[in-house]
């Protein structure tokens, strides 16, 4: 039986609003550093709407916006212009907002995804750039809170709207489409995606032949799957009850998993967009020529197969995130397949077990664990524990030790990693019929060997490790 | 022409209550604006200024921090405030 969200029949289209990562506000010199900062600290006449005040457009801004336009395939017209969308609401305090109507930097492009049913590509309808409303504080208890208090450090921070076609058929491949997304702008060095906020979503969802429904301002891009499932199993809900689809707003409860009608009755939308009068037109599609993209994370992972060898998927995973793929080229070297598995799986579960980022661990560190892994001098259940003592250290913002010194604190060394080693090169010289079948290309061979190894130390060893001290045998020798 | 519809629409959206005569007088003033412009609209446009113009197109500035504002002057202005933050009415 197909669960609900696997049914056929569901038209999913997202706006992602994403924070560009440039040192000053898009139309005014405030820093874009606020997050621990006090209320209204990085405010200025611009960015607090004072009247007589101009803006200047950030020309790192547009640069990164016609990266991002580059590397999602879109067109840039010879023209682009900012517009005024005019609201009333205390987060703006000009009364509107500046950002791009009909004439944004890119339109038509595309982002290739793994989709449902293999690769599949998501039409781009446009992207432009905008700039980022107040934070507004609910204060009082409940759901009816006494009043609003307005902070404008993040008025101006420099945004990307980027809107997708209505491509996406399920919560999961909208989630892959932000993986992608989220992993382009990193790569680009256009994003901090640790930065609380630096990712935001609406997302528009129909069931075929039913009203659309917009659901505002999921914060979390994890969120995201969370809110479009509940939304479907809502909405289909209401078909089985024999009821309509409204057409209409909710907003999602983070904390809760579910969405709520916004019940207020908002005006028919109305904003009234006119060209900015205080900016001139932008005429800067000829810079896309001059803007080199790096390597991006398809080419990356085509690269890590051929060049380290490793599986798609760990090639999948390493390349996922830009800092855990730089991590993994540091520690390569070592062994290339030893290293793509601790990392890809031992370190990267580790990690977000912990909600921890890769940054914590400095990759020297890692890479001594892996030598003495390779060596022998450790096994496995021992890197790991000493895996985690540096991760706690680095949680507690201590110092990290080296690995060696954790080994030999906690006695995690093994006495008999030499014992080892001669117990494979017997049973090496001893079995020289499978080792020539070995040789000869007959993997099951090996089997064999570690069965006699398994027997010498009655079971108590880890076959993996065991492997792993014949191999590096077999291969040397 | 605008109606008074209309204004009482755009007043809407400013959320701004207007009494019924005063509808009536923002009627009058709007139409007075747009009837200048529509004589404006029949100025020539040689020799003026046309947002076709190419030489000052990408006015732009460098990604450059420069100091803000001082809190209290940033919020001084505001008719309430609370703990650094411009206190407004209730809006959800
Ligand atoms: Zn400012």
């Amino acid at each position: 039986m197909r669960t609900v969200t696997e049914e056929r029949g569901v038209i999913i289209g997202l706006e992602v609003h994403t924070q560009l990562s440039t040192a000053s506000k898009l139309f005014c010199g405030c820093s874009t550093d606020y997050r621990e900062d006090e209320p209204n600290t990085h405010v200025c006449p611009v960015c607090l709407g004072l009247p007589g005040s101009l803006p200047v457009i950030n020309r790192r801004a547009v640069e990164y916006a016609l990266k991002v336009a580059k590397a999602l395939n879109c067109r840039v017209a010879e023209e682009c212009e900012f517009a005024r969308k005019n609201y009333f609401y205390p987060d703006l305090p000009k009364g509107f907002q500046i950002t791009m109507y009909d004439r944004p930097i890119g339109t038509q492009g595309y982002v290739d995804i793994e989709g449902e049913d293999g690769e599949k590509r998501i039409g781009i309808t446009r992207i432009h750039l905008e700039e980022d409303p107040g934070r507004l504080v609910h204060a009082g208890e409940g759901d009816r809170p006494k009043y609003t208090l307005v902070d404008y450090n993040r008025s101006g921070i420099p945004l990307l709207e980027i809107v997708t076609d209505p491509d996406l058929r399920s919560p999961k491949e909208a989630r892959r489409f932000l993986n992608a997304l989220r992993t382009t702008l990193e790569y680009l060095g256009v994003f901090e995606g640790d930065r609380e906020g630096a990712l935001r979503v609406d997302a528009n969802i129909s069931i075929e032949g039913q009203n659309r429904v917009e659901i505002k301002n999921i914060s979390s891009y994890k969120g995201v799957e969370k809110a479009l499932t509940f939304e479907i199993t809502r909405q289909r809900g209401m078909m089985r009850r024999g009821l309509g689809i409204e057409r209409e707003t909710r907003h999602f409860m983070e904390a809760r998993g579910i969405t709520t009608s916004s019940r207020s009755k908002e005006v028919e939308h109305d904003y009234r967009y006119f060209p900015e009068p205080d900016l001139r037109p932008l005429r800067v599609r000829s810079w896309l020529d001059r803007i080199q993209l790096p390597e991006m994370p398809a080419a990356r992972r085509e690269r890590f197969m051929v060049q380290y060898g490793v599986s798609l998927t760990h090639a999948r995973t390493l390349t996922g995130e830009l800092r855990l793929a730089e991590f993994y080229e540091k520690v390569a070297h070592v062994d290339a397949l030893l290293a793509a598995t601790w990392v890809a799986d031992t370190l990267l579960g580790e990690l977000n077990y912990r909600d921890q980022s890769i940054t914590a661990l400095p990759p020297e560190r890692f890479e001594a664990l892996l030598r003495m892994l390779k060596s022998g001098a450790i096994t496995d259940r021992g890197a790991v524990e000493i895996l985690r003592r540096m991760l706690d250290a680095a949680a507690r913002h201590e110092p990290i030790e080296t690995p060696e010194r954790i080994m030999k604190s906690l006695d995690l060394g093994r006495d008999n990693a030499t014992d080892l080693m001669a117990m494979a090169a017997e049973v090496v010289s001893s079995n020289a019929s499978a080792v020539s079948d070995y040789r000869s290309g007959k993997r099951e061979a090996l089997n064999f060997l570690v069965g006699q190894m398994m027997k010498r130390t009655r079971g108590k060893a880890d076959p993996r490790e065991l492997r792993r001290v014949l191999e590096s045998i077999l291969t040397s020798g | 022409m605008i109606s008074r519809k209309d204004v009482e629409h755009i007043a809407e959206l400013a959320d701004i209550g207007l009494a019924p005569e005063e509808v009536e007088e923002f009627t009058h003033q709007f139409n007075l604006i747009l009837d200048y412009f529509e004589i404006l609209d029949q100025l020539p446009a040689e020799g003026g200024w046309t947002r076709t113009d190419t030489e000052d197109l990408n006015v732009m500035r460098e990604d450059l921090v420069v100091p803000s504002l001082p809190q209290h002057e940033a919020i001084m202005n505001a008719s309430a405030r609370e703990d650094g933050f411009i206190k407004a009415p209730r809006v959800m």
